[in-house]
């Protein structure tokens, strides 16, 4: 048998090499560095990986050939593995916009006097690296100091390998919007996938509550990834290939036998769903939100999202688009029990995290309904919103304030840690009104309220949908967002115009790092709700998928 | 070509049985090896597609998979010990603080 190289354009793919770069020369790094120089290095070396994939990726976005006639721009590199166009380039910014944001919230250790965020080493026994000494965090106000007992050494120790863990997840999810076959797609899932297990499982604060989301997560997420391969080897029967592209032109052809094809893709689609949280695979996701560490849900809510709703897409609109109408009822009633679920369950939330984690349900019930809004380039009118346009920026406006409420949420903290009861939060606006007003304006985004991102958001993507005649799904996600705006709302009173606790939370001033993050997606999500075009445009102009 | 219709039923069989296993069993570890299983079972069934379709992408891809699963079991045991050295317990019931 011959074998011929694999032809890579490497600028293309220049991005992706950059993040796996710094992923693997921070592992490298953490063996060969003294301790106490290792946090500031890990976090340069990631730093500089994802700026430099940031510059790469507006590099390759400006370098896109053309192709088919203009409706789309890329190029399939790596022999069919990856597809750079467009949307997936739109996709990689994003990402590592988000990914940068993440990082300056995993380096912050001024909100907890001079403790990281991360546990000194994952085998330490809980509380024992706390500074006052074993205290068993369960929840609530955990935390009672006890006397001694743990090397106070574990208090400066630092699980540095986080940093080459949030690159390792950042690559991966970059290769999961880019994929362009199902393979690479599950190898990108799992290294997406692995290292934000293990991340879950780090925190310092509440060991117990953080090592269970791990191993919900954990379990769960190999669950789905179990579906994924099974589907991917029926598709596999069906097509006799495992690209995109060649999936396409099977489904075009016919023939094959029907059911491998509809067994396949629905087991591809549970997997992708559990991934971004969708009824009746959500149920992870209020564990995992709640018991990470903060920094790892911010990152973790919107990164995680971005890339599988770019799966999502690149899977459904490439692969099996010509089986729209097969799937399709499949996404519509997922869609459905997504927004209601997620709505539903987020009015009765008393902790803070718990409630945007099925805030972010909802949000993914909205992000189906524009995937919903699939439509043939002839089929679409002038100045119409396409759905993947209005996606992306859908998934743009939501990562960005989601970074940005998860970092909020950080400040706000009692002796045991973040203090994440709603009825902790009341009175914050009369004793903090910059940190609460900072929490409202993410809220009202995430709610959709005018002048915000949020609304822009809803708007395009009930739009895209209701052109492509999912008139009922796009009635059931206007009742929803109606329902959302009273448990935001409620919030947003009870920190206004409510008396604060007895014993109010202290809200602490976090580094320069956190503060600036907040501020940029303060900033963007006003920006953006008031001025959506360019950004309108950008996603627009990234066309339609490769095929 | 000989008929390849008994590897499928097998790789489905073995499919559910991993299936039903995870949403069963209660020890961690055991939940774990059913996912295996899972896997295991795509591998018999990319292998059999493969002979099927006389190409080698199928087998491939069990290659990968079995590599993925590697990793897995790394990760996974890593979290299950760390779980095990604070509750002296692997049971997936016992994991249960964080509830609505």
């Amino acid at each position: 048998m011959e074998f011929t190289a694999p032809e890579i354009d490497w600028l293309l793919v220049s991005p992706l090499l950059a993040v796996f770069a710094a992923a693997l020369v921070g592992i490298l790094v953490e063996a060969f560095t003294p301790r106490a120089l290792r946090r500031p290095v890990q976090a340069g070396i990631a730093g500089t990986g994802l700026l430099a994939a940031l510059v790469l990726t507006v590099v390759v976005a400006l370098e896109l050939p053309s192709q088919g006639g203009g409706a789309a721009h890329g190029e399939v590199t790596v022999t069919g593995a990856v597809v750079v166009d467009g949307p997936a380039v739109f996709l990689w910014g994003l990402l590592a916009l988000v990914a940068v944001g993440g990082l300056a919230l995993f380096t912050e250790r001024r909100v907890d006097a001079g403790l990281p965020v991360f546990a000194g080493q994952a085998s330490v026994p809980p509380g024992a690296d706390l500074g006052s000494g074993p205290g068993i965090g369960t929840g609530g106000a955990g935390e009672t100091p006890g006397d001694g007992g743990a090397p106070a050494s574990y208090d400066r120790w630092e699980h540095t390998e986080v940093y080459p863990l949030l690159t390792f997840a950042v690559a991966g999810m970059m290769l999961f919007a880019a994929a362009g076959d199902l393979l690479t797609m599950f190898v990108a899932l799992e290294i997406l996938s692995l290292p934000l297990y293990l991340l879950c499982g780090l925190g310092r604060r509440r060991r117990l509550l953080s090592q269970e989301a791990a191993m919900k997560y954990f379990l769960l997420g190999a669950f789905s990834s179990g579906f994924f391969v099974y589907g991917a080897a029926l598709l596999y029967g069906y097509s006799g290939t495992l690209s995109l592209a060649g999936i396409a032109a099977a489904v075009g052809a016919g023939g094959g036998p029907t059911v491998l094809l509809l067994a396949g893709v629905a087991l591809v689609m549970v997997a992708l769903l559990f991934k971004v949280g969708a009824v009746p695979f959500h149920a992870w996701t209020p564990d995992v939100y709640q018991g990470a560490p903060t920094p790892v849900t911010a990152f973790m809510a919107a990164a995680t999202k971005i890339a599988a709703f770019g799966a999502v897409l690149r899977f459904l609109y490439v692969a099996v688009g010509d089986a729209r109408w097969d799937w399709a009822p499949l996404v519509w009633v997922v869609a459905i029990l997504t927004m209601l679920g997620g709505v539903v369950l987020a009015v009765g939330q008393s902790d803070i995290k718990r409630l945007l984690a099925y805030s972010s349900i909802a949000h993914t019930g909205f992000l189906l309904t524009g995937v919903l809004g699939l439509q043939g380039a002839d089929e679409l009118g002038v100045d119409q919103v396409s759905s993947l346009q209005a996606v992306l920026f859908y998934l743009a406006t939501y990562g960005v304030a989601t970074v940005g409420i998860f970092a909020v949420t950080t400040l706000v903290r009692d002796a045991g840690g973040e203090a994440s009861g709603v009825d902790r939060w009341s009175g914050l606006g009369r004793t903090s009104p910059l940190v609460a007003g900072a929490f409202a304006v993410f809220l009202l985004s995430l709610a959709g309220i005018p002048l915000t991102s949020g609304f822009v958001a809803k708007w395009s993507v009930f739009a895209s949908a209701a052109g492509a005649g999912a008139w009922p799904v796009v009635a059931v996600a206007i009742t929803s967002s109606i329902v959302a705006v009273y448990f935001y709302v409620r919030h947003i009173v009870t920190m206004f115009f409510a008396d604060p606790p007895a014993d109010p939370p202290a809200v602490v001033v976090p580094s320069p790092a956190t503060s600036v993050t907040i501020g940029v997606a303060l900033l963007a999500t006003v920006a953006l709700g008031v001025v959506p075009g360019p950004l309108l445009e950008l996603a627009g102009d990234a066309g339609s998928f490769l095929r | 070509m000989d008929d390849l219709t008994p590897f499928l039923v097998l790789s489905a069989i073995l499919f559910s049985i991993g299936c039903v296993g995870v949403l069963v069993r209660r020890n961690a570890i055991v939940v774990f090896m059913c996912v295996e299983l899972m896997l295991n079972a795509s591998n018999l069934a990319f292998v059999v597609f493969a002979k099927q379709h006389g190409n080698l992408d199928g087998q491939v891809a069990a290659f990968f998979v079995m590599v993925v699963a590697a990793a897995e079991v790394v990760v996974g045991l890593a979290i299950i010990m760390t779980i095990f050295r604070s509750r002296r317990s692997a049971s997936v019931d016992d994991a249960s603080l964080l509830k609505l």
